[in-house]
């Protein structure tokens, strides 16, 4: 027995060591898991006011970028009111489900973002006092960044698209042909449109843009053109496209937080029907 | 280690932190070297520095950076595995009458070759195990050789700037 401690005492610190990497290990796949609840992470409130402070020196260069980029997109959106709206002689139309609207928008700045390790993240400074929570997707007026992992009082992360795990239903806009957008890790401006049929023509250059079937965006945010079709070497029936993102990852500073009000609904539908929803 | 030791490696070792966190966190070059400069602070840390301490600390210190880099787990299963790693291998690839006389495995030292033998593994080992963390699943394994290669190359360029520009030769530590 004694002759066991004392081989125990030798050996302390190989011991410490196994159960330290052990430690490290489960944080690894308790932090990678979709719905495995992360205990520690950037939304917490020191490590995100820390991140908020680094921000706001880091973006007051970029300020007048930031500037430029809303005044487009205001001109835009005016412009697109100005047709829109009701002359006053039209007749009233009743409001039914299609028209609807099922989406409410928050912006939100970003404090951290990460586009180098093949697992990234966003900060982003508004919590769960703005109404913010988990499954909310992100995009901002390039093209869609993200979804939201978890929230704290003033903080939230999201998975970035640049995430080997995050799937985004996506849909070719010329033919309509839709398929998932993955990213496989390796170049930050690039991800993988997976599950498109051999048959289906698509050519360089096309526009993909969500499909708004997985009710975390609405349909039609851009994603990105395609830059290369291949058939998949792995699977010859599919046909392996790359497209380059239309979202300049390494320059966000303010992002949209979109939210499908009937998300509840459509989800527990799919689940009625197990029927797995992609995001 | 007296106390005025102590406060010294713990100052550089919170420099090099702040550093790392605020400036290298999305430098890679060429989207393939990245600088872990806070290894340095272990890497300085005198060969009496026993390995339960030694791994206690880097523990803390990954898991500092991951909450910071959002890649919970990674820096820390590296960092421990590479102070486990360090008093064996300052054991074993001393050369006779060599790191050990020398308290602090440093640049100034033990000098520039002993320097880089001693410190590459080392960095490259943590490179390895960081990549591998990081890339599980996806990715090639030759795509992680290379990415862990430059990366102990650039951080060791990086200590030896850092070593030669702000540590004085007399105590080692400025």
């Amino acid at each position: 027995m004694l002759r066991i401690l004392q081989f125990l005492y030798r050996v302390r610190a190989f011991l410490l060591f196994a159960f330290l990497e052990f430690l490290a290990i489960w944080m690894i796949v308790a932090n990678n898991s979709p719905q495995g609840a992360a205990f520690f992470n950037s939304s917490n409130e020191l490590v995100g006011s820390a991140l908020k402070k680094q921000a706001d020196v880091v973006q007051f260069f970029s300020l007048a970028d930031a500037n430029t980029a809303l005044v487009e997109e205001n001109a835009r959106l005016k412009q697109e009111l100005l047709q829109l709206q009701v002359k006053p002689d039209s007749i009233p139309l009743a409001i039914d489900s299609t028209l609807e609207a099922t989406f409410e928008l928050k912006g939100a700045r970003v404090v951290a973002n990460s586009l180098r390790f093949s697992q990234n993240y966003l900060t982003l400074y508004k919590g769960a006092k703005d109404g913010v929570k988990p499954g909310m997707g992100v995009f901002n007026s390039q093209g869609i960044v993200g979804r939201v992992k978890s929230v704290s009082e003033n903080y939230s992360v999201a998975f970035s698209v640049l995430n080997t795990s995050l799937l985004i239903s996506a849909k070719i806009k010329s033919s309509e042909v839709f398929g998932s957008v993955q990213w496989d890790g390796v170049k930050a401006s690039e991800v993988q449109l997976l599950y498109v049929p051999r048959h289906v023509k698509a050519s360089k250059g096309d526009t993909v843009i969500t499909s708004g079937f997985n009710a975390v965006f609405p349909e039609g945010l851009l994603i990105g053109q395609i830059s290369k079709v291949e058939v998949n070497k792995k699977d010859p029936n599919y046909l392996s496209i790359t497209i380059t993102l239309s979202t300049d990852f390494s320059k966000l500073n303010y992002v949209y937080l979109v939210e499908n009000t009937q998300f509840q609904e459509i989800d527990s539908l799919y689940r009625q029907s197990d029927l797995p929803n992609e995001y | 280690m007296n106390i005025r030791n102590l406060f010294s490696y713990s100052f550089v070792i919170l420099i090099l932190g702040l550093v790392q966190i605020l400036f290298l966190k999305n430098l890679a070059l060429f989207g393939h070297a990245f600088g872990f400069l806070y290894l340095l602070g272990l890497l300085i840390l005198p060969s009496t520095l026993r390995t339960i301490p030694l791994m206690l600390l880097a523990f803390v210190l990954g898991f500092i950076l991951d909450v910071f880099f959002e890649t919970i787990g990674m820096h820390t299963a590296a960092a421990t595995l590479f102070a486990f790693l360090k008093p064996i291998w300052l054991k074993t690839a001393s050369p006779t009458g060599g790191f050990d006389e020398a308290e602090e495995p440093s640049l100034t030292q033990i000098g520039l070759g002993r320097y880089v033998s001693y410190a590459f593994p080392l960095l490259f080992i943590y490179s390895l195990a960081f990549f591998i963390a990081d890339q599980w699943g996806t990715g090639g394994f030759l795509g992680v050789l290379s990415k862990s290669f430059f990366s102990a190359v650039f951080t060791l360029i990086l200590t030896i700037l850092v070593q030669v520009l702000f540590f004085r030769r007399k105590r080692g530590i400025s």
